[in-house]
């Protein structure tokens, strides 16, 4: 036990939970915090330049290892530029401890410099948050955050610390457990359930496997795939599971949903049984709920109780973790067949393959060389819209953790911080942002913390010159009226830009000019680098759905 | 449908606030809710009437249970409950209308709790019937204000929740 202020006794606790970087910016309330980071020789502080890359980045870093991401702002517009990036966590699942410097407790509420009332806000937006009014609590909340934002249906959770408290004095001594009578989270699936699961798995004659994030939090791809063998069936991963079946795999159907491949929509739409691991049926899957997979019956998988009979009423509901769920199910079932209906499916994949024509420089084609020179094998970050629509279409993966997307709340401005959150992370990866032009804008002041920390995250920006699933939508459908969408005017020539933080910048204007920048880029290993490619200005992502429309009505072209 | 259920929360600061912004924010339609502490010193409890489908109970239900500070929900639909709330209904009471005011009045078994030139102040405790029967009563001879707890329930019987 020893005596420490609550500063250091939160570093402390860090320690004790694992912590090995923390994303953050300083400010008044943090005084305390910055002074005991000062001396600090085991955790990482990484100075970002905008709160809201310091949340996207834990979040990056909580993506592709698995470990709770922590960020840190200062109070008032520190802890509201987190907002976003706490709500991207929150909508994704993604565990994230985020700690907010906050007035000293005798300001509070009192409108008083720099204050706001941040527990508040992110109330509908964390599953729990703390203000922390006595430094004799500090060691508690810590476990007890760390706890709740990385176990169940993971999530992010803020701790609010008053500048006075961060200053007080504590004998610090680290709690061995927690115990929460409110939280206590289901791991087992009920083995009532898993039996009735298997019979119907086991009298199925069209299956469709749809795997989703609970898949990667559980870290149960090899299970997934020994389930998919076994019983013969075709595996759909949502842009949230990307990676956590093999894209590769004969039984792969790629993405569902609203830009998803023609054939996984098919298959769902045809199957009698669907088994849904870890996904929670989001609308951009299942188009119309009314006509989604008419014909199929549920088997629904999930860590949370509250995502099962939600959006799609299961014929059977199994609560539970997905690794032990598949385990338990695994051994009430036999070696399947389904050679038929493999057989039209793959009928469907020749007929309805994802493709793109036409002339001039294809961002389709840019993606397809970003998989070719890294080998499948990067960590992909996306930023939002039809970059992410193409990059997910077009980087098949074959691990869990290579693809980071804001699939939830698709915040744009995503991608770059949570790529630097990477590359923190495992330093000797490749590590590309597939962006557009309008959201690499969003977050290009962190080119300034790749380089202060030597991150070579490589860019793509398939630039158009517009914000452009807006205008596809717009031309599609609103009579081609673009409002809002062109932001060709004031568009920065992006290759002065990045050297004007010290970065590598490259632009491409044709297609034989690809590979030669590509090969550049990887070469750069010490500083970031961003390529301008600019694409065809009206290249639309294909196949779609139309909002409110049914899967198996898609616009293919 | 209108379903009244029990919300067992730590009783720590913010918790109705977490709770009541669920509900906002799900789209849940709270007619009453009535908290305080209880006999044990960290536990508090909340009393909620919910409007709504069967589905929607069992959302809310589910959604209340991921918070940290929610112990335990129970869904009073189909138990046998004692049921109460209170009120106090401050009625025009001229001199000739006050006789027949204190009739109803004492047939509810409710207590005059104030008395003025021209009102009464009544207060009732009862089931949601009996306190709206009462008021449907008074209210021929005029409302000027009215309050009520909102309804509190506990199962009957050796039951403990």
């Amino acid at each position: 036990m020893m005596r420490m202020t609550g500063a250091q006794a939160l570093l402390e606790g860090f320690k004790r939970e694992g912590v090995e970087v923390i994303f953050g910016y300083p400010g008044g309330a943090l005084l305390p915090i910055s002074d005991a980071l000062y001396h600090e020789q085991e955790i990482r502080h990484i100075l970002v330049r905008h709160e809201q890359a310091a949340a996207h980045a834990a979040d990056g870093y909580a993506r592709a290892t698995g470990k709770v991401g922590v960020c840190l702002a200062t109070s008032g517009p520190g802890a509201t530029n987190l907002v976003t990036g706490i709500a991207t966590a929150y909508m994704d699942s993604i565990p994230l401890v985020a700690v907010t410097g906050q007035v000293v407790t005798a300001a509070i509420g009192r409108d008083s410099f720099q204050e706001a009332d941040i527990t508040g806000i992110t109330m509908p937006i964390t599953k729990h948050n703390y203000l922390v009014k006595d430094v004799r609590e500090l060691p508690r909340v810590i476990k007890e955050a760390f706890y709740i934002a990385s176990t169940g249906r993971r999530g992010p959770v803020l701790i609010d610390l008053p500048r006075d408290v961060a200053q007080a004095e504590l004998d610090f001594e680290y709690p061995d457990k927690v115990e929460l009578r409110g939280y206590q989270p289901q791991a087992k699936g009920h083995p009532l359930q898993v039996k009735k699961a298997a019979a119907l798995i086991a009298g199925a004659e069209r299956p469709v496997i749809i795997a989703g994030g609970g898949v990667v939090a559980s870290e149960a791809a090899d299970e997934l795939a020994k389930f998919a063998e076994l019983i013969n069936t075709p595996v759909t991963a949502t842009l949230m599971g990307k990676g956590v079946f093999p894209e590769r795999n004969g039984l792969s159907l790629g993405m569902p949903g609203m830009h998803g491949t023609a054939y996984s929509n098919y298959a769902l739409n045809g199957a009698d049984v669907i088994i849904a691991a870890g996904m929670r049926f989001d609308d951009r899957v299942t188009g119309k709920l009314e006509t989604f997979a008419p014909n199929a019956k549920f088997i629904h998988i999930d860590i949370d109780p509250a995502e099962i009979g939600k959006s799609v009423p299961p014929a059977v509901p199994i609560v539970g973790d997905v690794k032990l769920v598949l385990q338990a199910l695994m051994k009430r079932l036999d070696q399947q067949d389904h050679s038929p209906w493999l057989a039209q499916i793959q009928e469907w994949k020749e007929r309805y393959p994802l493709s793109y024509k036409g002339d001039g420089l294809k961002p389709q084609m840019i993606v397809e060389e970003i998989h070719k020179i890294t080998g499948g094998d990067a960590i992909i970050t996306t930023e939002v819209g039809q970059n992410q629509m193409w990059a997910a279409q077009f980087y098949p993966c074959q691990r869990p953790r290579r693809f980071l997307s804001s699939g939830g709340l698709g915040t744009m401005g995503y991608g770059f911080p949570a790529a630097i959150g990477a590359q923190v992370a495992f330093p000797d990866a490749v590590v590309w942002d597939i962006a557009g032009d309008g959201s690499i804008q969003m977050n290009i002041q962190e080119l300034a913390t790749a380089v202060a920390n030597k991150l070579a995250v490589k860019v793509a920006i398939l630039n158009n010159c517009y914000l452009g699933m807006v205008r596809q939508w717009q031309e599609l459908f609103f009579g081609g009226r673009y409002s809002c969408v062109d932001v060709s005017c004031g568009m920065p020539n992006f290759v002065t830009l990045a050297e004007a933080y010290g970065a590598v910048g490259i632009r491409v204007e044709q297609e034989q000019e690809v590979r030669p920048a590509l090969r550049k880029a990887m070469r750069v290993r010490d500083r970031p680098c961003l390529i301008d490619f600019r694409i065809n200005r009206e290249e639309n992502v294909m196949p779609m759905v139309p909002a409110g429309g049914s899967i198996d009505q898609m616009m293919i072209d | 449908m209108r379903h009244t259920i029990s919300v067992l929360v730590e009783n720590q600061p913010g918790v109705l606030a977490r709770c009541a912004g669920l509900f906002a924010r799900r789209g849940f339609n709270i007619e009453s809710l009535a908290v305080s502490t209880t006999e044990a010193p960290q536990t508090s409890r909340m009393t909620i009437v919910v409007e709504g489908p069967e589905w929607v109970l069992e959302q809310i239900s589910k959604q209340l249970y991921k918070l940290r500070d929610v112990i335990k929900v129970l869904d009073h639909t189909g138990d046998p409950v004692v049921s109460r709330e209170l009120a106090l209904i401050k009625v025009k009471a001229h001199p000739d209308a006050r006789n027949e005011i204190m009739q109803v009045a004492a047939i509810f078994r409710s207590n005059i709790v104030d008395v003025a030139a021209d009102t009464l102040i009544i207060e009732a405790t009862g089931n949601e019937e009996k306190i709206s029967a009462l008021e449907n009563l008074l209210a021929k001879h005029g409302i000027v204000e009215m309050v009520r707890t909102g309804k509190v329930v506990l199962v009957r019987g050796a039951k403990q929740t």
